[in-house]
């Protein structure tokens, strides 16, 4: 279950929110590059898997390794600070910060790291470029149209060159063909800069543009690589 | 509502109809289908008391912003009440004041049964005043003073309760000391002015009236002129903007808490749209709730000024203290309190509402509102400033014009400062649209202000009243105050307190000044007699014609304090340099050689009959005077006692003055004692070098309060909105966290958030309320003084605000940015 | 769809009889379409011959002459294999899945897991497709998308089926 050379393994976790378990003895790994779909019906454990991943929730027992060290014993600081410069983010709506510009939200994370205005601004429209939403780079999030709002939420998610991107139903607000073109410069982008995915969906079509995928079910993972 | 039975639709709303037949289902309570046609008032009060039937069932949240709403109203419509009492408050007390008063205009009566002499036996402890008299009835049916049921015998008194409270208190030691009376009874409330007051009336016999400087006779309590005097036009400013500057504020509170909650109320009413409601309805089912909340303010408030008025009726403030029984909101202010606060409720939510558009799928702000246009906003103040200047160096000239005058200032200067709150969005439009280059914190507020700076504006806009209108008091007052703090002339340095006596003759002076020398606290004591002489060779045939001048009796000492001296021996005479004495030049007669006489009569006036001759030696000194510590020079004859015999003069008083040991503490009260041991009304006088109006620094003290408890209101009604914000974007902030934004970093953007329209409120109220202050002194034609300590005070309790609401808001902050806010689906 | 499967599946639960072989066919499966008695006496031929079955014995008493047929280890892992197979995805494939999640809970084997597994297959050729499409033309797009729906609507039924085993595990067992 944990290959040689996995990037992030999590080992037998176990999350509850009150007295519901969400995650029960789920198991996880992903390699450099690689696209992992998280299926599963909703209310399994998909998202709660993903936030115990990045860091974002600690969970109750169990073990995440990322890069040899146990996440789960770093401070709020230090996994914050892991988020910021080893992590991306897409989740499927209300991740774009209304009051600034698309550029100014895709700069952000660089600018949350300390990078000049300018540079990160430079470098954000760059990473708008290749997602094809350089022209909207001035507007406001309220006023571009949802296909767009997620391309720069990629874009976002990938201008601080992460290790790891963890997305969240990325395409869940989206029509067929938006979707579609999200996922493909999504992958394309993360393959080339061997970017490992952990994609959360509960869309088949979606779930296609991964590797291998894992289902969740009553809090346990199940990696379906090693059927068939 | 309306039934089923009258619900055909009419052509007019037949799409509304029809919405209503289909959608009906899928809500929980159903709202009654829109009437058709109905009279106009039926169809408003069915539509407002459906809103306010959402008020109260619309679940959790609705009761939340109803109780919200509540509150903030209640806390302006407190203020309100309070502010609509001072009338009350103030005639209440001036009733009574007057019915205490124990003088009269006109002549004295002759001693008889009917009248009572009396003298004011006023008294100073720690800080505090002690209102006294003492009195001795000439006949058997002497006038008693309110709120006791006699007159008191000698040596009994009657105390009010705050002071016999502290005469039995271990602070009132040495104040049982002073009043050397047997305490009889405790003084009503109608012989008091407010619950506080300290006040005494003690019976003494006629023979002690003799040590008693001034005395005097009445034959009834209570001042017969109550008219009054009229206020200084200065303080007729002050009060008229006061009230501005204090209810301006709490007008735009309750304005602001009207539309707490408003963005989910919002959507609550787009479910309504999909159900059928159509756009009025909304409208007016929106007014409902805040009508309901409003009106439920109102009971909160005048629950809240019941509870309050008990507690403020008991205490006292700066010495001033008011029964609860006058704390009365008047009937016509109360009555426009009631009516005012929920009609501007309904309007402000109704004005709200028009920015944004109610659609059955949701809420439609209008996307890009229009630029701010400056023009109008411009045309307020300038208004008012057109009201303002021709007052200039008039206001209050012309008697007849004064009320004319007085609604013109108001006028004015509620304009010139509405006119501020207006200028306040164009200015934080303006600003901030060239900010967003900085560090990320500052990015993400100004980048917020840019987006939506109305909100935030419009918080602000209390506390640019409040702290303009306080700048412009306070200009105010630093002037008025600069002119009623006169030079006393006094110099505490040689003598801290005076003490003026009458005595029979040299030897009780002597023994006045052995007592007080005697006393603890003192260092040193200088001591002079006086008294009055008159020229004997006057011609005059008027007694009150003739001239006087007055002849003092020290030691050497003494002696050097009143005059320039070079050499004092014990018999020697000096007479003050003519030029230098008061008496005019050709009714000088106080000369070296000169023949004076010492015989006065009963009424004060010189004796020309019975005279009592003395010659001034041909040996006197001329010298120059000298002010002595009280500040007053002397004139006429100075005499060592070798070379004149006190027990001479006809009706001498004995002044001492007191240097005090630094050392003892409550010296003061030692030597305030002694003086009650030496005659029960002495005047002892405490020296300073200035002296202040006290009615400014009440004003000034009440003011201060006043602004300070409306910034804290606008505080509260920031957090509030910044709270509500936040809860908002629960969302956006759990993503924010998801990719590592520290809590520093948002913490600071609400810091900037709400330091950025706050401190351009502030730098537009002090330019506001500089200009108003200018032009209000120049009406009262007084000389520019800007009151640096009050702007600086001023500025400080705007850095609190901002502190205040941003620490207010952290805790939330910290909690929303915990990832449980990315578990919404 | 294996007629010869589904009935060495119904037969493993115990020796029966042709007729009732067919009665609990068409009620388990035959919905509209009974199966003809015909079919099941020459499946029944077939699997004898292959030996995945045996005559248990016969019955005479009456009637037409009644086999009893039993089930071999052989015809067990049979099935065994049959079921752990997952089908090439292919449109109006529901029956025969249809039918292997009933007899799974029938046999009590996991058919969660053989949902799993369906869907993992189902996920490759989604996969495939997708990758294909990338590379391709526009007609390759709408061909491929074509498919891919399909293939998608066929998941969202492995999905629905195994939300639903426990009430349909219960229903197959009455």
């Amino acid at each position: 279950m944990t290959p040689a050379g996995s990037l992030l393994i999590a080992d037998d976790l176990h999350k509850s929110y009150g007295p519901t378990p969400a995650l029960d003895g789920a198991n996880f790994s992903i390699h450099p590059g690689e696209v992992v779909a998280v299926m599963g019906p909703s209310g399994s454990g998909k998202s709660t898997l993903l936030h115990c991943l990045a860091g974002i929730v600690r969970p109750d027992s169990g073990a995440v390794h990322y890069g040899g060290r146990e996440l789960t014993a770093l401070s709020d600081a230090e996994r914050s600070s892991l988020r910021r410069g080893e992590f991306g983010f897409v989740f499927q709506f209300g991740q774009l910060v209304p009051e600034l510009t698309c550029v100014e939200n895709v700069a952000l994370p660089l600018r949350l790291n300390g990078v000049k205005r300018k540079e990160s601004e430079a470098r954000a429209l760059s990473w708008m470029e290749r997602l094809e939403v350089a022209d909207v780079a001035a507007k406001r999030p309220g006023e571009v149209s949802g296909g767009q709002g997620q391309r720069v939420a990629v874009a976002r998610s990938l201008v601080t060159g992460p290790r790891v991107l963890f997305a969240d139903e990325p395409t869940g607000a989206l029509d067929s063909l938006n979707g579609e073109r999200v996922m493909e410069l999504l992958t394309e982008a993360a393959r080339e800069t061997r970017t490992a995915v952990v994609l959360v969906t509960h869309e088949a079509r979606v779930a296609a543009y991964s590797d291998r995928e894992v289902v969740v079910r009553d809090g346990k993972a199940r990696d379906m690589a090693g059927v068939r | 509502m309306s039934g089923p039975k009258d619900g055909h639709p009419s052509p007019g709303d037949g799409a509304t109809g029809r919405a209503t037949l289909t959608a009906v289902r899928p809500s929980p309570r159903p709202p009654a289908p829109e009437p058709p046609r109905r009279p106009g008032v039926a169809r408003w009060a069915a539509d407002l008391a459906m809103g306010a039937r959402f008020a109260v069932n619309g679940g959790r949240e609705s009761w939340a912003r109803t109780i919200m709403t509540a509150v903030g109203v209640g806390l302006g419509v407190t203020l309100l009440l309070f502010a609509a009492s001072v009338p009350s408050m103030d005639s209440g007390r001036n009733e009574r004041t007057n019915a205490i008063a124990a003088f009269g205009f006109g002549e004295e009566p002759k001693p008889g049964p009917g009248t009572i002499r009396l003298a004011q036996a006023n008294t100073d402890y720690g800080d505090k005043d002690i209102q006294g008299m003492v009195m001795a009835p000439d006949g058997d049916r002497p006038p008693h003073p309110p709120g006791i049921s006699g007159v008191p015998a000698a040596g009994e008194m009657w105390v009010s309760p705050a002071l016999k409270t502290l005469l039995a208190s271990d602070e009132g030691k040495l104040l049982r000391e002073r009043l050397p009376y047997r305490t009889v009874g405790v003084i009503g409330d109608s012989g008091l002015s407010g619950p506080a007051e300290l006040r005494y009336y003690a019976g003494i016999t006629q023979k002690q009236f003799d040590h008693v400087i001034s005395d005097y006779r009445i034959d009834r309590w209570g001042a017969q002129d109550t008219s009054g005097d009229d206020l200084d036009p200065a303080l007729v400013l002050l009060v008229v903007v006061g009230c501005v500057v204090l209810l301006l504020p709490v007008l735009i509170f309750i304005a602001t808490a009207a539309r707490f909650g408003g963005e989910r109320r919002d959507r609550r009413l787009a479910a309504l749209r999909l159900v059928g409601a159509d756009t009025h309805m909304t409208r007016r089912i929106a007014a409902g709730e805040s009508l309901f909340g409003s009106v439920l303010g109102l009971a909160v408030g005048a629950a809240l000024f019941l509870l309050l008025r008990e507690a403020v009726g008991g205490g006292s403030m700066m010495n001033l203290s008011f029964f609860t029984s006058d704390i009365t909101p008047t009937l016509p202010l109360a009555l426009a309190i009631a009516v005012t606060v929920p009609a501007s409720a309904v309007v402000v939510t109704l004005i709200a509402l028009r920015a944004v558009t109610i659609e059955p799928l949701g809420v439609v702000r209008n996307a890009t509102p229009k630029r701010r246009r400056l023009w109008w906003r411009l045309l307020l103040p300038v208004l008012g400033i057109g009201l303002l200047l021709p007052l200039a160096g008039g206001f209050g000239a012309g008697s007849s014009g004064g009320d004319l005058q007085t609604y013109q200032a108001a006028a004015g200067a509620v304009l010139l400062l509405i006119g501020l709150t207006a200028l306040l969005p164009w200015l934080v439009e303006a600003v901030v649209e060239r900010f967003g280059k900085g560090p990320v914190p500052w990015q993400l507020a100004t980048r917020r202000l840019q987006l939506s700076s109305g909100t935030a504006a419009r918080a602000v806009s209390g506390i640019t009243v409040a702290v303009a209108g306080a700048i412009a008091l306070q200009m105010l007052f630093a002037s008025v105050e600069a002119q009623n703090t006169e030079e006393t002339g006094q110099d505490p340095n040689r003598a801290q307190l005076i003490l003026n006596a009458k005595v029979d003759n040299g030897a009780q002076a002597n023994d006045a000044f052995a007592r007080l020398r005697a006393t603890k606290g003192v260092g040193s004591v200088l001591g002079i007699t006086l008294d009055t002489v008159s020229d004997a060779r006057s011609k005059k045939k008027d007694p009150a014609d003739i001239p006087t001048d007055s002849l003092t009796v020290a030691d050497c000492p003494a002696l050097r304090e009143v005059a320039r001296i070079t050499s004092c021996r014990d018999g020697d005479v000096f007479v003050i340099n003519g030029s230098d004495s008061y008496v005019a030049p050709e009714d000088a007669f106080v000369k070296p050689g000169a023949q004076i006489n010492l015989s006065v009569r009963d009424d004060g006036l010189p004796s020309p009959d019975k005279k009592k001759l003395w010659t001034v030696p041909g040996s006197a000194t001329k010298v120059r005077p000298r002010e002595d510590p009280t500040g007053a020079t002397s004139s006429g004859i100075l005499a060592t006692p070798g070379a004149f015999d006190i027990a001479d003069l006809p009706d001498p008083q004995a002044q001492a003055m007191i240097r005090l040991d630094p050392k003892v503490p409550d010296a003061t009260e030692y030597v305030r004692n002694a003086s009650a041991s030496i005659g029960p009304a002495l005047d002892v006088i405490q020296l300073s070098g200035t002296s202040q109006s006290s009615e400014f620094q009440t004003i000034r003290n009440v003011l201060f309060i006043g602004a300070t408890a409306t910034l804290l209101l606008i505080g509260a009604s920031m957090i509030v909105t910044t709270l509500e914000q936040l809860r908002d974007r629960k969302r956006l902030l759990s993503v924010l966290v998801a990719f590592g934004t520290r809590r520093t970093t948002l913490s600071w953007s609400i810091l900037w958030q709400t330091a950025v329209p706050v401190v351009l409120g502030l730098a537009l109220s002090i330019a506001g309320g500089l200009a108003l202050g200018t032009l209000l002194l120049k009406m009262v034609g007084e000389g520019l003084a800007v009151d640096w300590a009050g702007l600086a005070m001023m500025t400080g309790i705007g850095a609190g605000v901002i502190v205040l609401v941003t620490l207010a808001s952290l805790p939330p902050l910290w909690r929303m940015m915990r990832p449980e806010g990315l578990r919404t689906e | 769809m294996s007629i010869g499967h589904t009935l060495l599946g119904l037969l493993e639960s115990g020796p029966r009889h042709g007729y009732d072989l067919k009665r609990a066919f068409d009620e388990k499966f035959g919905h509209d379409r009974p199966l003809h008695y015909g079919q099941v006496y020459s499946t029944m031929s077939r699997l004898l011959k292959n030996g995945l079955v045996e005559v248990d014995g016969v019955e005479h008493a009456g009637g037409p002459e009644r086999k009893r047929y039993a089930i071999t280890d052989a015809g067990i892992t049979d099935v065994e294999q049959w079921l752990a197979q997952p089908e090439k995805p292919e449109p109006y494939l529901q029956s025969v899945l249809y039918t292997k999640v009933v007899l799974a809970l029938l046999t009590g084997r996991d058919a969660a897991d053989l949902l799993d597994v369906q869907r993992a297959e189902h996920l490759r050729l989604m996969r495939e497709l997708t990758q294909r499409k990338r590379g391709g033309d526009l007609s390759d797009q709408l061909i491929c998308d074509h498919a891919l729906f399909h293939l998608e609507a066929d998941l969202r039924w492995l999905e629905l089926t195994a939300a639903r085993l426990s009430p349909l595990a219960k229903a197959v067992r009455s």
